[in-house]
């Protein structure tokens, strides 16, 4: 049974049909990538994925129960932690306090510490900035910690949505090595992606998502050398 | 001329153009009737020639790098100037015989203040020029101080002055106390007398010059060197000793000052409750006096024995938690149209709500209800009797009977055997009671998930749904837990009162709430005590004031504002987010690892 199961899934914003029978699913401990050029309605799928958006049509299933049941917003306590498309973090408050606010619907007070402490050793950068401001850091501070506050919910499936989005290159090579050392350590992740080159190089499998509609899904390294694939996304003659 | 000198007559001149100010609109002649050092200098005298002193420090000040002449220079020069605009008004009001048609408050009075009283005004008022000359000297001799002396001194002197402004209440604690004839040598009818208010002023400044110098240092380190059983013994007798001491506050107050202690525990009760919608959700709401009034007429309706109360009117400790209940209500019934609403159009929309209750209770239409313009009256005050009075009088008369042997009391019970909250006194138990639950809930909420979640909301919203934060329903709770103080307040007020009307209950309550709040420190729970102090009690206990209150809490709030934004105890995120305004420095990490 896979942690999540995206079954045939329409989705409309007013007449616009987002989403037009999606499918897709995610084993325990993968990475997933889904792959796509702008509006072809990846942000949309992760909406519908936490139930921040309701789909007309379809199913969404994450750990056997059917999101639809959830309460609004249930999300983060059912164990579904997302990286918002363009980080975003709490501009005012400091790294600290970023991290305690991901925390939020956490009881056990005396974890939460030790659980920041963690993210500090994952990114040091972050720990030598505990106490600035999240806003005046640079982007891929900022992404670092978006990363850090989502596991902050202990979630037992991450979302990201276009994590390496306006990143220096070499800000995206750490991200992405964060990404594939939280996935050692058990994380099951689903990574939204146009960078397709990094996702498809640490992904398990990956899907292409074309105007609303999967049109391809294989093994990551299977996709990496499928010609459509190197022309539209890779940008490979 | 050069550029120092053109700040000096600028720093001169507007010292000068504030004094003619407080001079024209009336301040200077009321304030010249209170006085600090009784018979000797009255606050006007202090508003007066502290002016003086602030310009000639301020003269002095800004120039850094040069010799004591030049300071002493400037310094006088600045002072000086600062008499100068008064002077030119003092010669106007000899060509222009009808000053006062115009200016009501230029009245002979004004006129002999600033003319250090003399026959002949003009000379009276060169006098004035010399006297703020040696006084901007003096201001350039403060600024010339060591810190580690200027600091005491100016504590000291603002201790010392405090309590001469403020010699009535010490005057009213002190009386039952001491014999007649000592308290006359101490103070006057107002301010202290000059030997005490110099022995306390010399006093003061060696205890903090002591504390300083060493005493801060030692009292830390002795605390320190506590054991943790020590430490929690320690906390246990503070906190013991605290309880006492508000316990028997009203009887060592009286009457009159328990009464402001009372006003200021109505708006802590509203203050708080506002504090969870503003300080902590950050949902900016302008008609807080809404779920007030809905207390109170709530109270109003179930316990007057007035045609508008029910056939068998309800006791208030019923009456009360349904005042509650109704102002949560009505604070989750406003919530629900304003939700998709931010900043400017909220505070607008609240303030529409704030309008129409007042509208509502004043019109025809609902006057056969809740009484229209003419109000409610006949609601008792809160009491109890019977058995558990009983009770409590086992407990609470041994107890005064040994306190008033030092004119002291705590609770009591009357000569049925009941214990009405009708006076101050009494009254002051119920607030004080009702105050520390709401500190206790609103502590509790500040630390709990429902308090995160508020804090991520005030801070972004879009990142707070973002992070699977349920919005919506943090802002109507939000709304709903902010009206159930204000309906409390609402609740007590009108029991206190014994009538309520339309009056009572409008837009300036909403403003004076927000103002303490804003002044107290925007989301800090002890922000809202001082600010309630400072704006609700202050103006109280000087009569004086009473006339210019608004142009105070205007001249509070800007210079609040300019000076310290953040409030005066401010909320430690609260105070980063203002100080990290455009300032470079919180751009590089605070801590960084080498
Ligand atoms: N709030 C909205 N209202 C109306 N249409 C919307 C809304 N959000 C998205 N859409 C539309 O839905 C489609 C899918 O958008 P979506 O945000 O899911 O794309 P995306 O794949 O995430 O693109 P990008 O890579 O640019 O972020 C687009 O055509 C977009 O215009
Ligand atoms: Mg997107």
């Amino acid at each position: 049974m896979p942690l999540l199961e995206v079954n045939d899934v329409h989705a409309y914003y007013g007449n616009i049909h987002a989403l037009k029978g999606v499918s897709l699913t995610v084993e325990k401990g993968e990475i997933v990538t889904l792959i796509g050029g702008n509006g072809a309605g990846k942000t949309t799928t992760l909406r519908t994925i936490t139930g921040l958006m309701k789909p007309r049509d379809g199913h969404v299933i994450f750990d056997n129960e059917d999101v639809s049941k959830y309460p609004a917003h249930a999300w983060v306590s059912r164990g579904i932690a997302m990286v918002p498309e363009g980080r975003g973090v709490f501009a005012k408050l400091s790294v600290e306090e970023n991290l305690e606010l991901g925390a939020f619907h956490r009881n056990d007070k005396e974890n939460i510490k030790d659980d920041i402490e963690k993210s500090y050793e994952m990114f040091p950068r972050l720990g030598e900035r505990r106490t600035q401001l999240a806003g005046t850091m640079s982007g891929g501070e900022q992404q670092m910690l978006a990363v850090t506050r989502a596991l902050m919910s202990k979630p037992r499936l991450l979302l990201m949505d276009e994590p390496s989005m306006g990143l220096a290159p070499v800000l995206v090579d750490v991200i992405f090595e964060a990404i594939e050392r939280i996935n050692q350590e058990g994380m099951t992740v689903l990574l939204v992606e146009q960078n397709a080159h990094m996702a498809l190089q640490i992904a398990n499998r990956g899907y292409v998502l074309q105007t609303g509609q999967i049109v391809l899904t294989d093994k990551a390294d299977v996709l990496q050398k499928d010609p459509t694939v190197q022309k539209a996304y890779l940008g490979i003659e | 001329m050069n550029e120092e000198l053109r700040g000096t007559i600028k720093t001169g001149l507007i010292a000068g153009v504030v004094t003619l100010s407080l001079g024209m609109i009336g301040i200077l002649v009321a304030f010249n009737k209170r006085f600090i050092v009784t018979d000797a200098v009255t606050l006007a005298d202090l508003l007066l020639f502290g002016m003086a002193v602030i310009a000639g420090y301020l003269g002095a000040s800004s120039l850094k790098e040069h010799s004591m002449g030049r300071r002493l220079l400037h310094g006088g020069l600045a002072g000086m100037l600062a008499a100068v605009p008064t002077f030119l008004l003092i010669l106007l009001t000899l060509v222009w015989e009808g000053i006062r048609d115009s200016f009501i408050n230029v009245e002979p009075a004004l006129v002999s203040l600033l003319t250090l009283d003399n026959e002949n005004v003009v000379v009276g008022g060169i006098l004035l020029i010399v006297v703020f000359g040696v006084l901007g000297l003096v201001g350039v001799g403060y600024a010339q101080l060591p810190v580690r002396f200027r600091r005491p001194i100016s504590m000291s002197l603002a201790w010392t002055i405090g309590s001469g402004v403020m010699s009535d209440i010490l005057i009213g604690i002190l009386r039952p106390r001491m014999s007649n004839d000592t308290l006359r040598s101490l103070f006057g009818s107002t301010g202290l007398q000059p030997v005490p208010f110099v022995v306390l002023f010399v006093l003061l400044t060696a205890v903090f010059f002591w504390w300083q110098q060493g005493g801060q240092t030692r009292y830390q380190t002795l605390r320190q060197n506590f054991t943790p059983r020590q430490q929690k013994s320690s906390r246990r007798v503070s906190i013991s000793l605290l309880v006492i001491f508000l316990l028997i506050l009203p009887s060592l107050l009286g009457v009159y000052l328990s009464e402001i202690f009372n006003e200021i525990g109505r708006f802590v009760l509203m203050g708080l409750g506002l504090n969870i919608a503003i300080g902590l959700a950050g949902l900016l709401d302008l008609g807080y006096v809404t779920n007030f009034a809905v207390g109170a007429y709530i109270m109003a309706l179930l316990t007057s024995s007035s045609q508008f109360g029910p056939e068998n009117p309800w006791s208030f400790w019923l009456a009360v938690p349904i005042c509650v209940v109704a102002a949560m209500f009505t604070g989750f019934i406003l919530a629900l149209p304003v939700l998709k609403m931010r900043g400017d159009y909220l505070a607008i929309a609240t303030l529409g709500f704030g309008e129409i209750i007042r509208v509502l209770a004043r019109s025809d239409a609902l006057k056969p209800v809740i009484g229209g313009a003419q109000g409610i009256l006949q609601i008792p005050a809160a009491q109890i009797g019977g058995f558990m009075a009983q009770v409590m009088g086992y407990i609470l008369n041994p107890i005064n009977n040994l306190l008033s042997r030092f004119e002291l009391g705590i609770l009591a019970t009357n000569s049925n055997g009941d214990i009405v909250f009708g006076n101050p006194p009494q009254l002051y138990y119920l607030f004080i009671l009702a105050s520390l639950l709401m500190l206790f809930i609103s502590r509790r909420l500040n630390n709990s998930r429902t308090g995160r979640r508020w804090m991520a909301i005030r801070e972004d919203e879009d990142v707070a749904a973002a992070m699977g934060i349920n919005t919506t329903n943090a802002k109507v709770l939000a709304f709903t837990l902010s009206a159930a103080s204000g309906g409390l307040a609402g609740a007590i007020f009108a029991a206190k009162l014994g009538s309520i009307f339309p009056s009572s209950f409008e837009l300036l309550i909403s403003i004076n709430v927000l103002a303490l709040i804003i002044v107290g420190g925007l989301g800090s729970i002890p922000g809202v005590i001082v600010g309630a102090f400072a704006l609700v009690g202050i103006p109280q206990l000087l009569s004086e004031f009473a006339e210019f209150r608004l142009l105070l809490y205007g001249i509070a709030l800007i210079g609040m504002m300019l000076v310290r934004p953040e409030g005066l105890w401010p909320s430690e995120v609260h105070r980063r987010e203002i100080h990290s305004h455009g300032e470079d420095e919180t751009a590089v990490p605070v801590s960084v690892k080498p």
